[in-house]
């Protein structure tokens, strides 16, 4: 629950820095602290400039080209050579530049990164992260800005976190990294430059522990990555119509905070859960389910799901602008759930 | 090729891991037959020279990841019986907890990280195991074996590259036994020699006779050594022959009956074991007792873990996730 992570929150307000500058922070605060922690990926050493965005620059450079190494253009390879050194104690940052990349290291991810604790009756472990940056708004098209997070949130094994802001970005990559098994870190291209308060050094937001990024009456509005400011920005416009909005922002989808959403749920009796990946089969499907099979007799309203439509990303700026879900979009859906259900 | 040479003492120590593989695997697919035993079996009968000469030039230390066909790989570097044989009855004192089974051998303590059912994946994760020495200068080698098939799929390119970019202390062990499955090798795959695709990558490749335990020998010495002293990866090609089918119980009718026959008459098992006595390196007395032996270990470890209990239910969602140290 929130209350945990506002406590440890510093009286003093802190300076403003981006999500970039927050997981670069993250990583150098955790490879100073722990010498086993590693970065792997495309471009990620200081010679190729620290990642195509920076998300890396300066590590090289303080920790050695040993600890921070470029890689081949070859996801097996990385998510492999990750695997293998956290067998035996190793704690690899691997980046997978963009998160449809994942989709050619799948069988080190799936079939063996998320499975190797298990099969091994506990006796080996995967203690690896996988930053991985998405999102449309970029003009990317369809192979570079696609959410893929309900594939690994429905791999037994792994676990999947998604920050929408700088604060909760560093929080969660050192929980991930503290972490004994493989967390996928999902992070969005497009806000990568937004600035938010920083997170105290060596701040953690536990995996699994939803924020209430607004808290409301009439309807929860549940998401988690840029969409979580999205249905932040439709709080405004609720309250014009007369209608209170709480937005969890889950932040960490496998696990997700079953107790958090239940427990406004149950105060509002609406539910619209609000993603960017396309709708059908969707986290909003499960969290739909569970909160039905749940939360049944005191729903005022059919839990609603507001995604992508069930298409690839698209380019012409007109199309990609309609693609993802907007705070006005979020308004409408969640106006339309109180709507008649007072 | 170069003039290193198993000692008398090696010899018979190659000999000693080539008896307790092809005995388990005797062993195995009787327990199969006889319906004691239930589960997918990918006999390696034909290929032990390979294991047993690569393991007698590593240490608990080294690292291995092997494949599905592997548990020869992971008998001659240490497996103990009972914890393979309780593993592949699915019973609670395997060395997975019977959660893995015959495909997921996983033992630690004897370097044995990975065994995976994913053609080529054990290559990327070497990798990684050699890079962690790399990185703690601890002089451990990480051995990848694989099969011919293998060598055709992606994770053999971006693995093979990588080692060679990092200079990681590798070795990729192809066992090419001719039979991808149930393709044989000229219909899959473009280059007479595996070994020759080393090349490509800037890395020394050596294609040798794994049926041969002095030519293996020699080639595992210096791939071992060549890793150890920092001068990176090498593939060995060690072509062999598998005398089942692709999965234990199929027909192999896709094999050439006759070559079949012919490998099978030429078993380099008998073979060795006449040339120990014949170089007086061993008598047939001392052979014989190191098969005696295994046959009672293994009668032990079958009795043992045929006593053991299954796993109860709850084990289905333990190890799925660890706790937060």
């Amino acid at each position: 629950m929130s209350e945990v992570t506002s406590q440890t929150a510093p009286a003093q307000p802190m300076p403003k820095v981006t999500i970039l500058q927050a997981l670069n922070q993250a990583m150098a605060d955790a490879m100073q602290e722990d010498p086993n922690v590693l970065v792997l990926g495309e471009d990620v050493a200081d010679p190729e400039e620290g990642g195509v965005v920076g998300a890396t620059k300066g590590l090289s450079t303080r920790f050695g080209e040993h600890r921070v190494r470029s890689t081949p253009i070859s996801e097996q390879a990385i998510v492999g050579a990750a695997i293998g050194a956290s067998l035996i104690g190793f704690k690899p940052v691997a980046e997978i530049m963009l998160m449809n990349f994942t989709t050619v290291a799948m069988d080190m991810i799936v079939n063996h990164a998320a499975k190797l604790r298990f099969m091994s009756g506990g006796q080996t472990n995967v203690p690896i992260v996988i930053r991985t940056m998405t999102g449309s708004g970029m003009g990317t098209g369809g192979q570079h800005a696609d959410y893929l997070e309900a594939w690994f949130a429905h791999t037994a094994g792994m676990k999947v976190v998604a920050p929408a802001n700088a604060a909760d970005a560093y929080g969660l990559l050192r929980s991930a990294i503290d972490d004994p098994d493989p967390v996928l870190l999902i992070e969005n291209m497009p806000s990568y430059w937004t600035a938010s308060e920083a997170a105290p050094a060596g701040h953690r937001v536990r995996i699994g522990e939803a924020r209430i990024a607004a808290a409301g009456a009439d309807v929860t509005i549940v998401s988690y990555s840029r969409m979580a400011n999205e249905c932040l920005a439709a709080v405004q416009p609720l309250l014009d119509v007369g209608i209170s909005a709480e937005v969890i922002d889950l932040r960490s989808i496998q696990p997700w905070d079953q107790e958090a959403v239940c427990a406004s749920v149950a105060k509002t009796g609406r539910l619209l859960v609000v993603h960017e990946a396309v709708t059908p089969f969707g986290v909003g499907a499960e969290i739909a389910a569970v909160i039905s099979e749940r939360l049944f007799g005191k729903l005022k309203a059919p839990v609603a799901r507001l995604g992508a439509p069930f298409a690839p990303v698209p380019f012409a700026k007109s199309l990609e602008t309609a693609f993802a879900p907007s705070a006005d979009k979020i308004a409408a859906a969640a106006a339309s759930l109180v709507k008649g259900t007072r | 090729m170069n003039n290193y040479r198993p000692d008398n003492q090696q010899q018979v120590e190659i000999f000693r891991r080539m008896a307790l593989l092809k005995a388990s695997d005797e062993r195995c697919r009787k327990l199969i037959t006889t319906g004691r035993l239930i589960m997918p079996y990918y006999s390696y009968r034909g290929q032990e020279v390979i294991p047993s000469a690569m393991s007698v030039n590593l240490t608990d230390d080294d690292y291995l990841c092997t494949i599905y066909r592997g548990i020869h790989d992971m008998l001659a570097k240490g497996l103990p019986l009972k914890d393979l044989y309780a593993e592949i009855a699915g019973r609670v004192d395997g060395a997975c907890k019977g959660k893995g089974g015959p495909m997921h051998l996983t033992y630690p303590a004897k370097g044995l990280m990975v065994t995976t059912g994913i053609v080529g994946s054990s290559m990327p994760i070497a990798n990684g195991l050699a890079w962690g020495s790399q990185l703690r200068n601890d002089g451990r080698v990480a051995v990848a074996t694989f099969g011919d098939a293998a060598s055709n799929i992606g994770a053999f390119h971006e693995s093979l590259n990588l080692a060679s970019v990092w200079k990681l202390p590798v070795i990729f062990l192809c066992q090419n036994n001719l039979w991808g499955e149930h393709t044989a090798y000229s219909k899959a795959t473009s280059c007479e020699r595996i070994a020759d695709r080393a090349q490509a990558y800037g890395m020394l490749g050596l294609h040798v006779d794994g049926n041969d335990p002095y030519e293996m020998y020699a080639a595992a010495r210096q791939a071992v050594e060549r890793a150890r002293a920092g001068e990176g990866p090498t593939l060995i090609e060690a072509i062999t022959y598998r005398f089942h089918g692709h999965v234990f119980g199929d027909a192999d009718k896709y094999m050439d009956q006759e070559v079949k026959k012919a490998a099978i008459a030429n078993d380099p098992y008998p073979r060795y074991r006449a040339k120990l006595i014949a170089d007086g390196v061993a008598t047939e007395a001392e052979l014989a007792a190191i098969e005696a032996g295994f046959e009672a270990q293994i009668d032990e470890a079958v009795e043992f873990a045929l006593s053991s209990p299954a796993p109860e239910a709850a084990e289905l969602t333990r190890d799925v996730y660890g706790e937060l140290a």
